[in-house]
């Protein structure tokens, strides 16, 4: 089954990438070609066989709850594209605000 | 005495030991180095001459007051530029971080500081470590020193480059489907992917969190080993790291481990490894290597992974599927790019990321999104973890018979700039070195040979955490043949 136009234009959306009209025709293509590639997988008997997460789980691993210093506020800051009184600038998120 | 940007790891911590060199010296000798051939190899995105030698100065002061010191100390070790490194930029080859400059240290990073290793520069790398030939990098194409015009292979192609170039004898690369090995392979140097979890990935710039591991690189399985001593162990700061009761065994004396010998050894060559796509003069590289090992000893059989054929599949839907999760961070909020464009809050990301990511990432993050979306997760993510299990379940049952398993590293020698335009074909180069990293195994390159004057790498499979088997195997083969020992010419040296 082949994704449409329309599909990976939702897909874009999905993953927050603004595609120009010529990204988008090569993400349809390249899409396209992967997905052929993965139905060879279909070819597999899977039935009750687990899925693999990581190759050596390890689970619920916990370390003490104490205090320790965390990096100060302006370095933390040192790398934003934008700050404000302490804080991340973002664009307003409420119409008319 | 050669030049002193020459000596392996190996030879200048012996010298260093003895006090018959500096630090200084030899962070003098690779800075300079740097200066000659970079030009033509371009295998760095940032040099820090200034701090190298302030870090040279530093351990040879330790040195003279005594201090017992690693072997590392002293050493000149490039970083892939995707190991946050503070202070100092961090890239990921990529420009939504062109401007990033890490609060902190990786772990691999502060424990080779504390070490008193030297960090001459970063290593250029494909963006977010996504490609194998590192022309995805957004900055620069670098050059394969055994051949300006080929590529030096990827993700880990800048750390490669630069120790094939001699510009330092030690780098750190990343391994998510062969980055360290593929490369090194391509540039006549040795690379090793640990175990998943040996090694601390706390600081790595993730692609894919359950396939990305950090490993050495450098001219000589020794020397690689050295590293290893260096930078694995556990971290509380990595919830993957193996702790010590997992891994059942002491971490340290990889160096040691590096002993001849393979006498009775038992060696599987999975046929599937030499199938199409591989080229008979790689093919008979690699069965030579295999037949050489035999008159050492080691009793090598043809084997089978039926699987083999299904991984290339199953990785690039769980490899897209985890890039898509870890780069959605990259928003233009917290640090890196930001579009100048104004246009609200959705579209101040998609605007940030479009300009921010390249072809090849992009890419990997709509499959990746489509893999994990409502009504196709059961298709594609589920199924391919699934196969992963049939992946490791074939590897489990090879090493009831085997010790180790030999490959070749990458079907082919290094391609030319340019040459594989096409993504999909590049992606199926990578066939020989991705299984490994979807059961989580170790696997090492060593260099077994020259086609056409370019280099092939041999691939020795390991179990899990059986590291110092693969160094064995590898040391073994290295000192029967002194392949290490060839060294490309640049221009202009």
């Amino acid at each position: 089954m082949a994704l449409s136009r329309d599909a990976v234009r939702q897909i874009a959306l999905l993953a927050r990438l603004e595609l120009t009209e010529e990204e988008l025709d090569a993400q349809v293509e390249h899409m396209n070609a992967l997905l052929a590639q993965f139905e060879k997988l279909q070819e597999l008997d899977v039935t009750g066989v687990e899925p693999t997460a990581h190759a050596f789980p390890v689970y619920n691993v916990m370390r003490e709850d104490r205090c320790r210093p965390s990096l100060p506020r302006e370095v933390v800051l040192a790398n934003a594209p934008e700050q404000r009184a302490g804080c991340f600038v973002v664009p307003s998120i409420l119409e008319g605000a | 005495m050669g030049a002193l940007h020459e000596l392996t790891a190996v030879e200048a911590w012996r010298l260093l030991e003895r006090r018959e060199i500096s630090a200084r010296e030899l962070a003098g000798a690779c800075l300079q180095r740097i200066e000659a051939v970079e030009p033509s190899v371009r295998a760095l995105l940032t040099v820090d001459a200034e701090g190298a030698l302030r870090q040279a100065d530093t351990v040879d002061a330790r040195r003279a007051r005594g201090e017992a010191l690693p072997p590392v100390a002293g050493i000149p070790v490039v970083l892939k530029d995707n190991l946050c490194t503070e202070g100092m930029r961090t890239t990921a080859g990529s420009r939504i971080l062109e401007r990033f400059v890490p609060p902190y240290d990786a772990t691999v990073v502060a424990r080779l500081r504390a070490a008193g290793a030297v960090f001459p520069g970063k290593a250029n790398l494909d963006e977010f470590a996504m490609g194998s030939s590192t022309e995805n990098s957004a900055f620069q194409i670098t050059r394969n020193p055994w051949d300006l015009e080929r590529v030096p292979g990827g993700s880990s192609g800048g750390s490669a480059a630069a120790v094939a170039a001699q510009e330092c004898p030690l780098a750190v690369g990343s391994d998510t489907g062969g980055s360290i090995r593929q490369p090194a392979a391509l540039c006549g140097v040795v690379g090793l992917k640990p175990t998943y979890g040996l090694v601390s990935r706390y600081g790595l710039i993730a692609y894919a969190s359950s396939l990305d591991q950090i490993g050495p690189m450098g001219w000589t399985v020794q020397d690689v080993a050295l590293l290893l001593d260096a930078i694995a162990g556990h971290d509380p700061l990595d919830t993957t790291s193996l702790a010590g009761s997992a891994r059942g065994e002491d971490v340290t004396g990889y160096l040691e481990a590096c002993r001849e010998g393979v006498q009775g050894l038992r060696i599987g060559v999975p046929r599937e490894y030499f199938g199409a796509g591989v080229t008979p003069a790689v093919a008979a590289s690699v069965r030579a290597a295999a037949d050489l090992l035999a008159n050492l000893g080691a009793i090598v059989e043809e084997c089978s992974l039926p699987t083999t054929d299904y991984a290339l599949a199953a990785y690039y839907i769980i490899a897209p599927a985890e890039c898509s999760s870890n780069l959605a961070r990259y928003d233009g909020v917290k640090y890196g790019l930001r579009t100048r464009e104004l246009a609200g809050h959705v579209g101040l990301m998609e605007k940030t990321r479009d300009e921010g990511f390249g072809a090849e990432v992009k890419q990997r993050i709509m499959v990746g999104t489509y893999a994990l979306s409502h009504g196709y997760y059961d298709a594609y993510y589920r199924r391919a973890q699934q196969v992963r299990t049939l992946i490791r379940r074939d590897f489990e049952t090879a090493f009831k018979r085997f010790d180790v398993l030999l490959t070749p590293t990458s079907p082919d020698v290094a391609f030319r700039i340019g040459e594989r335009a096409d993504p999909l074909a590049m992606k199926l180069a990578d066939i020989c070195t991705i299984p490994v990293n979807m059961a989580g195994l170790p696997a090492i390159s060593v260099p077994c040979g020259f086609v056409d004057h370019l280099p092939v790498g041999l691939q020795v499979i390991g179990g899990a955490l059986q590291e110092r088997m693969l160094l064995r195997v590898a040391y073994t083969y290295e000192q029967a043949t002194g392949w290490h020992r060839r060294r490309p010419v640049l221009p202009g040296t």
